[in-house]
């Protein structure tokens, strides 16, 4: 009887792999997960029935019929028209030929309007453009319709910004400076955020999406929860998806804190509770895969994290599985073999609310 | 791109072929975990959470109730229309339907 499963890399290269090595990966990655985070690790049933998962020798698997969660998206709608490095298929379409072909042929839950460079601060000199669009778009979608990008503090600092650049500073052993500089540009941040989602919301906006929340740090993550909380004041009706970037939030500033919690190196159950805490509706994690190791091992760490995380927030938790996070392979064309055992785990043990 | 549609066939609801759309709103405007979404649709839609996803029965429920159909019908609701609709059926404010009503001087 042939023992091996074939399974992938974090790369997306596949592998075969024996049941043994599978289990070995699978108590690993949980291992390594609950150290890290401080959480329990998955019960020996739970990576049994992740290792069925993956072992499956199906190329596509799903889970059972009621079991089935809700899809939001970061930009999915912009993969039908841009490029290879957009994750895109090239398609000439229009956006809203794009967001009505997500809805209507694809039965996504949910869809969502993006600026091609899918940071917030570029919207802000076009606001009027984008918001004629996101108007005229939302007469015709029947799904919900967000707006979303990223907030992406990087952009704030010297030469694309205004501020100095902390990563520059910091080498140089400025360690003051570079915590001003961090602050000045989440002020700035905040504001860019809180200025698009109002004026969105002034032509009906049904959702908006901060996306990949901390990419540039602890600041850039604060500066997300402290948008939300002011836009939640001024447009309490307004829903708000806030995900993370990362399964632990870098600690470029140190310092900085929502609510008397310190943001540095808060793990997915922890920043969970201060995207509730700000006024978020929907929460979401993200969780890193590790191109060196086996999508066992990503995978069963992933489902650790996202458990943990979805039984400590009162909001609904959606895991983010693009490529490179929760156990999807770092690749362009993450393989559907992959996908979907991901998809399937993440619901199943992970107990996510959505993806 | 083939990543999303894997997981939409996957684990997900289906959007409007079902009643995946109807689910997420209450995630959103009412800030529900996914058993408790589902079954506030369910009660309100007078079927059970296994027939959420069964779009033999999603199909009808949603053609009756005129809250948009996968196919396109002439003359069906869809749209601004159909989200009219669903606000009313669910009980929550839509603000795309918010601010339609306003323009159309419909009581809010």
């Amino acid at each position: 009887m042939n023992n091996q499963i074939v399974t992938r890399m974090g790369d997306g290269e596949r592998v075969s792999l024996s049941a043994e090595e599978v289990r070995e990966d699978i108590q690993a990655g949980t291992a390594d997960a609950a150290m890290r985070a401080g959480v329990p690790e998955l019960t020996a049933e739970e990576q049994e029935r992740l290792f069925e998962i993956i072992a499956d020798p199906s190329r596509i698997v799903s889970v059972k019929p009621g079991e089935e969660v809700i899809v939001t998206d970061d930009g999915c709608t912009m993969s039908f028209y841009s490029g290879q490095d957009g994750g895109g298929v090239g398609v000439p379409l229009s956006r809203m030929q794009a967001v009505l072909t997500y809805e209507r042929a694809c039965g996504a839950d949910s869809t969502s309007l993006g600026h091609s460079d899918y940071s917030y601060k570029p919207v802000k000199p076009i606001i009027n453009f984008e918001a004629n669009d996101y108007y005229n778009i939302s007469m015709l979608t029947t799904a919900p319709f967000f707006y979303g990008a990223q907030p992406n503090l990087g952009l704030y600092f010297q030469p694309d910004g205004p501020c100095p650049n902390a990563a520059e500073l910091m080498p140089m052993g400025k360690i003051d400076e570079a915590r001003r500089a961090q602050e000045e540009a989440a002020g700035h941040l905040t504001k860019d955020l809180v200025f698009v989602g109002s004026r969105l919301a002034d032509v009906g906006l049904e959702g908006l999406n901060f996306d990949t929340s901390g990419s540039a740090g602890d600041a850039d993550f604060m500066a997300a929860l402290q948008a939300v909380a002011e836009l939640k004041r001024k447009v309490p009706d307004l829903p708000i998806l806030m995900g993370a970037s990362g399964e632990f939030i870098l600690g470029m500033h140190g310092e900085v804190e929502y609510a008397g919690t310190r943001l540095a190196g808060l793990y997915p159950q922890e920043q969970v509770k201060v995207i509730e805490t700000a006024g978020a509706d929907i929460a979401g994690v993200a969780i890193n895969t590790a191109t060196t190791e086996s999508l066992p091992y990503n995978l069963s760490r992933a489902v650790t994290f996202v458990k943990a995380a979805s039984a400590a927030s009162n909001i609904p938790v959606h895991a983010n599985v693009g490529m490179g996070v929760c156990g999807i392979p770092m690749m362009e064309q993450p393989p559907i073999d992959s996908v979907t055992r991901v998809s399937k785990a993440l619901v199943q043990l992970g107990k996510a609310d959505g993806l | 791109m083939g990543m999303h549609i894997a997981h939409i066939m996957a684990s997900c609801m289906g959007g409007i072929r079902t009643s995946g759309d109807l689910v997420a709103w209450m995630q959103m405007t009412r800030k529900m975990r996914i058993h408790e979404a589902k079954a506030y649709v369910a009660e309100k839609l007078g079927v059970g959470i296994i027939d959420l996803t069964d779009e033999e029965i999603m199909r009808d429920i949603r053609k009756d109730l005129g809250i948009g159909t996968v196919t396109s019908i002439a003359g069906g609701p869809k749209g601004i229309r159909a989200k009219y609709r669903i606000a009313d059926l669910l009980g929550i404010n839509i603000r795309s339907v918010a601010l339609f009503k306003s323009q159309m001087g419909l009581p809010g």
